[in-house]
Order: C-alpha cells, then structure tokens, then sequence
C-alpha cells in the first residue's frame, strides 16, 4: 500500500482514503497525505528547521518537521505559529513527518499573541490538547473540533478568557473519558445538588462518600461549572466573580489529577 | 557500542555531544584533530578553556562579555537615552550588524513561552526594570523575534514600561529587501500594511 497507515479504525479510513486521493496524483507511490491541523507548540531544530507539534482533524496529534522556517525568507514561516489553524499538506517520513505546504484558515497568532492573557490562556489549552492527544496515530477529531471552536471564541472575545479555559478543560477532559459529574454523586450516584467535591472521585460528592480532604464549593460554583460543561453561556456569564475563581481552582485541581501531571502554563495563565 | 579504544572514543562522544554533529561526523572530526599537527591543535584547546573561564554575562545588559561590564555598555558615545530589547545575545551582533542603532542592549534570555514553563520571572525583565528606574531612558525598542512568543513577550513589557512614561517601540514586520512581493506570505504582507508609512519627498 503506498498511503501512509494513520489510524486503524475503520471510519477513519475511509476519511483518510478521500483525503488521500486528492492529493495523490500520477505516482500513487507518493507518501503525501492532507489534512486540516491547528498548531500545539514548536521546538526549534538545528540551524534554522522547527518541530511543529500539530492536532490533525483525522490522523490525531502529529510531530512534523518544518524546514527552514526560521530564516526570515520562509515562505510558510508565519502560517506555522502557535494556535494557527492551517491546511497542510504532509510527506510522511520514517521517524518524523515533513511538511510541504501550508495555507492559513485562521491565523489566531496576532490576536492572542497582542494580549497576554488571552495568550497565556491558549497556551494552556494548547498544552492540555497535546497531553490529552499523545498517543501517536490515533484520531482525536473531537478534540481537534473542540480545541478550534475555544481559540476561536478566545481570539474573537466572545466570552470572558477564564471562562472559555475553564470550560475548555472540563469538555476536553469529558471527551478523553474523564467526565467529571457536577450533580449526582460521582461514587454511588446519587442524585444531587451534593455539598462536596472531590477530584480524584470524579466531581460531586454525596456526604457518605466524601473523602477525607473534599473541598466545600459553594452552590453557585457548582452550578457554574455545570454551566461550562453544558456549554451554557448565557447562565455561566451571569456568574459572579468569585465563583468563577472558586471554579478556575477546581478546574485546575481536577484537570492535573486527571492528566497525571502538572500542567506548567496553568501556573502562568493570566486571570483578567 | 565503543568502537575505538579509550581516549579516542572519549574524543568522539564528546565531539558528538555539541550541536549538530552526529556520530559520523563526531568520528571524522576526531580523525581530523588526531592527524593535525600538535600546535594547531593545542590553539584549539587553548580556545575552548579560555572561552569557558574568560566569557561571561555582562552585570548591566546581559550580553556576553570578557569584562563585568560589555563594551556595549561601557562605550560613552552610545545613546544612553535608547534602549533595545533582544531575546538572545546573539540577536545584538544581529543588530550591531545593520551600524543603524547607536543606543544600548537589554538581553532577556529568552522569550515568554509557558508551555516549557518559561515565565515572566525567569526572564531578566526585573533588572530591565530597575535599569530604567533612574529615568535616563527615554525609549525602549522591544526587538523580540517576530513570532507568537516575541510578541507576547513584548506585549508584556509594553504593558508594564508604559505606566513609566517611557516611550515603547516595536520593531517593523514587513517584507524583506530584495524579495518578490508576491511570494511574501500573507501574514507577513498583512502586517507590512498594517504597518506602512508615508513617503516623505
């Protein structure tokens, strides 16, 4: 078979076949594959060459080399910043993926790199996105959906940074499995509104399975970050301001037990 | 996996260690140093034990220098009024190059970039600030690299210099000199009409 095998599920491939065949043309031989991607992060390699870390809308997380795209005569230097949402056309490599077009759909760069909160709160989204997608090959469609949607709402303002942050993580962390539950009781299931909330349980707790050490968030909290799961804006927006701290802390408490590590942009996320 | 005995596999790890030299080539440096003659040699050795005990960062800028104080900063003809932001040292023989800046350099060592849990704090943004505190300063030249954490870091620092009354510039993105307009990408074209000014005749 002269395509790249990405992905074994069978959805996939027939995503991955249509793809595929518009760009290989004559030599079907060519290893080439296209496909929409947002940029995580960027290592810079060797003398002027940068390793892009890219979430694909089909093929998963993707590490790709950039050729040259240091020197300031690049020609597709600028389309491969972090938190662009590109078109990019990949030759597949044996270790590393290289990269021989990009075009830009949406160049977040200018309007989250001119503001510093806005910035430190993609780049925490961009940081979980990359742990939540490690696995290399796998498709994470959803993710790659949900992370486009959050630094669209960010770069357009469209909902205050924290809130967008907040219930980016929760809903990342719902689509990897780790749903967390904000009214029954997340060991026995009960039905709530619960008083007590516990990370490693999984959300709300009743007051027989509180753990030791469960933190007491106030009912609005608790309504709030249901609110940011649901997506429901009109009823997040309304929420008040120490409640959506209240919330950003049990966000971040949940998200890095989850994950199993810290996150190290959360501890720098500007909080307007 | 040591292939040759003692000091000369000892030479080609560490020849292999420096940036860009892979163990092939780790292996052909090794032989070139074995074949050349013993004064050449020697030079080298000098140059890298010398460079490693003499070089050192600059107390006021942070640039490298062989004094506590760069020639930069020690040099009386400079500008003292105008002050250039760079990320690296590297960056002002980048601009020393141009002869266009006569004022002085402020090295942060890097740029904001959290994702590899680079903050504000671990940049010498501090000393920056205590720098301008005496108000000699009149305008600082924020020249990070022209990429999303060059600008968020100059972001920062506009935010913070501005309160001081200082005038804060950032230096042009645009398209380079002898190039085609029409292969600029369009990020790039974007910001030189953002950025255009009037011809004066």
């Amino acid at each position: 078979m002269g395509v790249v095998d990405r992905g074994a599920s069978g959805t996939h491939l027939a995503a991955r076949e249509i793809v595929l065949c518009a760009v290989v043309g004559d030599n079907g031989r060519v290893k080439l594959y296209r496909d929409e991607a947002i940029v995580l992060r960027t290592h810079k390699l060797g003398e002027a060459d940068r390793i892009v870390t890219l979430l694909t809308r089909n093929y998963g997380q993707v590490r790709a080399v950039a050729k040259g795209v240091r020197r300031t005569s690049s020609k597709f230097g600028a389309r491969l910043e972090p938190f662009a949402v590109i078109d990019v056309q990949l030759y597949a490599g044996r270790s590393l993926d290289v990269i021989t077009q990009v075009d830009t759909l949406a160049p977040h760069g200018r309007a989250l790199g001119s503001d510093y909160s806005l910035f430190t709160t993609a780049t925490a989204m961009a940081e979980t996105a990359d742990r939540l997608t490690e696995v290399p090959g796998e498709p994470a469609t959803q993710q790659y959906l949900l992370l486009a949607g959050a630094l669209r709402a960010l770069a357009d303002r469209r909902h205050p940074a924290t809130l967008v942050l907040d219930s980016y993580l929760l809903r990342a962390l719902a689509v990897g499995g780790w749903a967390p539950s904000f009214t029954e009781c997340a060991r026995c299931g009960e039905s709530g509104p619960h008083r007590a909330f516990s990370a490693p349980v999984g959300g709300a707790v009743c007051m027989g399975c509180r753990p030791p050490g469960a933190a007491s968030p106030a009912p609005e909290t608790f309504a709030l970050l249901g609110a940011l799961l649901a997506g429901e804006w009109v009823s997040a927006e309304a929420s008040e301001e120490k409640h959506r701290r209240e919330a950003s802390g049990l966000v971040a408490v949940y998200t890095q037990w989850h994950l199993e590590r810290q996150l190290r942009s959360l501890r720098h996320v500007e909080r307007a | 996996m040591s292939a040759y005995d003692g000091v000369v596999q000892e030479l080609i790890d560490e020849l292999g260690q420096l940036p860009g030299v892979g163990p092939k080539s780790a292996q052909r440096i090794a032989f070139h140093i074995l074949s050349a003659d013993t004064e050449r040699v020697h030079r080298l050795a000098t140059a890298l034990t010398e460079v490693k005990a003499r070089v050192r960062f600059c107390e006021i800028c942070g640039n490298v220098s062989e004094e506590d104080q760069c020639r930069i900063c020690r040099d009386p003809r400079r500008d003292g009024g105008l002050l250039c932001v760079v990320e690296e040292a590297k960056d002002v023989v980048a601009i020393e190059r141009t002869r266009e800046f006569r004022g002085r350099y402020h090295v942060l060592g890097g740029a904001i970039n959290p994702i590899d849990g680079v903050g504000p704090d671990d940049l010498r943004i501090r000393e920056l600030m205590t720098r301008l505190a005496d108000g000699e300063v009149t305008e600082v030249i924020i020249a990070t690299d022209p990429n999303v954490e060059g600008e968020a870091t100059a972001t920062y620092l506009t935010r913070m210099l501005r309160p001081m009354g200082i005038v804060v510039s950032r230096l042009a993105s645009g398209l380079p000199v002898g190039g085609d307009l029409e292969y600029a990408d369009e990020i790039t074209l974007g910001r030189a009409f953002e950025g255009r000014r009037s011809i004066d005749v």
